[in-house]
C-alpha cells in the first residue's frame, strides 16, 4: 500500500506493506534511526516519537494508520543543523544518558510534557517518562535533564528586563 | 515480534465495519492498537483483516445527554483524561484515567477499545460496571444496548456479537450535589497490570450520611465485581472504617479470585476488602469537601 507522511514536516511517500510498523517504516524505508526498536510489543517506549505533538510508541502503530498526522522523530526536535534543542543540551549536560538507547524516546517523552506543561513538578516528570525504560542512568539525571531544560525554557519566554 | 501479514481496510463508517466482519472470521477491529498489536507481534493474534475504525466520523466524542455522558467508542483515552465534561459529571472515570496504561498508549489508547478487550484489570471497564454504564453496539444495521453487567462474561471474553462493532457507551451522571469518588488499586510498577482494583463514587446529604453508592472490584476475579451489599449497608451513614471493612469482607468472602504467579487468590481476595475500604474512605472525603 502507498502511504503519505508528514515527517519533521517533511512530505514521504513510502510504499509499505500492512503489517510494517512506523518503527521499521522510519527506520528501515527512510533511514530515521533516531527511533530505537527495543521490545516491539510496547513495552520499553524506545520507539517513542511524536504524533500531533502527543509521545506515542511507533511500534503499535502500523505505518498504514499514519497517513494524514504529523510526526516528529528525535531528528526533526534540533532547530539547525549542528544545534541541539533545550532539551537535547540539559540532557548533555546532566549526563541524562549513558549507553543512549532510551536517550531519543526519553527527549521526546519530555518534549510532549513541556509543550503542555511548562512547569511541571517532579512528580510529572517521573510520570511521563514512567512508560520509558532506562537500564543505565537510574532516572536520577534523565528527571534533572527534563526539569533544568523546563526552567530555561521557561526563561527563553521571560521578557528581557533592562 | 513482527506481526504476520495481513489485510488493512478503513471503512467509510460502522454498517461497513459490520459487513466487513461479517465477511471475513479472521477480520478484527482496530482503534487505538495498543492491546491487539502487543498480541499480534508476539503473534498470539493473528487477524486476517485489520479493520481500522478510527478516522470513521462521528465516532469519538464526548457529550452529556440527559443524565448521562456518552463517550464515542473510538475516543482516545488522553482526550477523556482531559475533557471538561468528563471531570465535572463524570470523576469516577476522570480519577481513574491516569492508571490506564501509560502516557504514550494513552494517547492512541480509545476507551471503546478497553471496554471490548474486556480485561478485567482494566480500570474503564471497571468504572463501567461500577456505575452500571449501558454499551450501544452496531450490529445488522440496527443498534444494541446492554448493560455493562451483562457486557462482561469473562477475562477477554465480552456479549459482543462476531459481526458487531461498539459504537458508544453511555455512563449515567448522579445529580445529587455532593458526590465523591476514591480508587486505588495495587500493581508491581506504575500503570502496570492491576492485581486488585477497586472504585467507589458515594454521594452525601447535608448531613455527610451516605444517600447512595456505588463499590466495584477490579482485577481480582473473571470480571469486575459491583459490591452492592456494601453499597447497601453505607445507606444512611457515616463513614466508620470497622463497618465498613467488615461489611467488605463479607461481601468478599465467596468470591473466586484469580491466581497467577505475581498474586494468589488468597492474597487478591485480602487486599480487595483494603482497596474497597480506601477507596470508600477517599470518596466520602471527596464528597464531603463539596458544599
Amino acid at each position: 500500500m502507498k502511504v503519505e507522511l508528514d515527517i519533521n514536516r517533511q512530505k514521504h511517500t513510502v510504499e509499505v506493506e500492512p503489517r510494517l510498523s512506523l518503527l521499521d517504516c522510519l527506520r528501515d524505508k527512510l533511514l530515521l534511526i533516531g527511533a530505537h526498536a527495543g521490545c516491539e510489543h510496547g513495552v520499553c517506549g524506545a520507539c517513542t516519537v511524536l504524533v500531533d505533538g502527543a509521545a506515542i510508541r511507533s511500534c503499535l502503530m502500523f505505518a498504514v494508520q499514519a497517513d494524514g498526522v504529523a510526526i516528529t522523530t528525535i531528528e526533526g526536535l534540533s532547530p539547525g543543523p549542528g544545534e541541539l534543542s533545550p532539551l537535547q543540551d540539559a540532557f548533555c549536560e546532566t549526563h541524562g544518558m549513558q549507553c543512549g538507547y532510551c536517550t531519543p524516546a526519553m527527549i521526546l517523552a519530555a518534549h510532549a510534557l513541556l509543550s503542555k506543561n511548562a512547569s511541571p513538578t517532579r512528580e510529572e516528570i517521573v510520570d511521563a517518562i514512567s512508560g520509558n525504560i532506562c537500564r543505565c542512568t537510574g532516572y536520577a539525571q534523565i528527571v534533572e535533564a527534563i526539569a533544568l531544560a523546563a526552567e530555561r525554557m521557561r526563561g527563553q519566554n521571560d521578557p528581557v528586563r533592562p | 515480534m513482527k506481526p504476520a501479514a495481513f489485510e488493512y481496510s478503513r471503512p467509510a463508517d460502522i454498517d461497513e465495519v459490520c459487513a466487513l466482519l461479517a465477511a471475513d472470521d479472521g477480520a478484527r477491529v482496530i482503534a487505538g492498537g495498543q492491546t491487539l498489536v502487543p498480541l499480534m507481534a508476539m503473534r498470539l493474534a493473528r487477524p486476517s483483516r485489520l479493520i481500522d475504525i478510527a478516522r470513521i466520523p462521528g465516532l469519538a466524542f464526548v457529550r452529556e445527554e440527559g443524565n448521562e455522558v456518552v463517550v464515542g467508542a473510538t475516543t482516545r483515552q488522553h482526550v477523556v483524561e482531559s475533557d471538561p465534561v468528563v471531570r465535572a459529571k463524570l470523576p469516577l472515570l476522570a480519577k481513574v484515567m491516569p492508571f490506564v496504561g501509560h502516557t504514550a498508549t494513552r494517547a492512541r489508547g480509545t476507551v471503546g477499545g478497553s471496554l471490548v478487550n474486556g480485561d478485567p484489570a482494566a480500570e474503564i471497564v471497571l468504572v463501567a460496571v461500577t456505575l452500571g454504564a449501558a454499551l450501544i453496539w452496531r450490529d445488522g444495521g440496527t443498534n444494541h444496548s446492554i448493560a455493562a453487567s451483562d457486557f462482561f462474561l469473562g477475562p477477554m471474553v465480552t456479549a459482543l456479537p462476531l459481526t458487531a462493532c461498539l459504537a458508544e457507551a453511555r455512563f449515567p451522571v448522579w445529580p445529587e450535589p455532593r458526590v465523591g469518588v476514591g480508587f486505588h488499586e495495587v500493581s508491581a510498577r506504575q500503570s502496570d497490570f492491576a492485581f486488585v482494583s477497586a472504585a467507589a463514587q458515594i454521594a452525601l446529604d447535608a448531613d455527610g450520611r451516605c444517600t447512595r453508592a456505588a463499590i466495584g472490584i477490579g482485577a481480582a476475579t473473571a470480571v469486575p465485581l459491583r459490591l452492592d451489599a456494601v453499597a447497601q449497608a453505607l445507606q444512611g451513614q457515616r463513614y466508620d472504617e470497622t463497618k465498613v471493612r467488615e461489611s467488605a469482607k463479607a461481601a468478599l468472602a465467596d468470591i473466586e479470585p484469580m491466581a497467577d504467579l505475581h498474586a494468589s487468590a488468597e492474597y487478591r481476595k485480602r487486599v480487595a476488602a483494603t482497596m474497597a475500604v480506601r477507596a470508600i474512605a477517599d470518596a466520602y472525603q471527596d464528597a464531603a469537601r463539596r458544599a
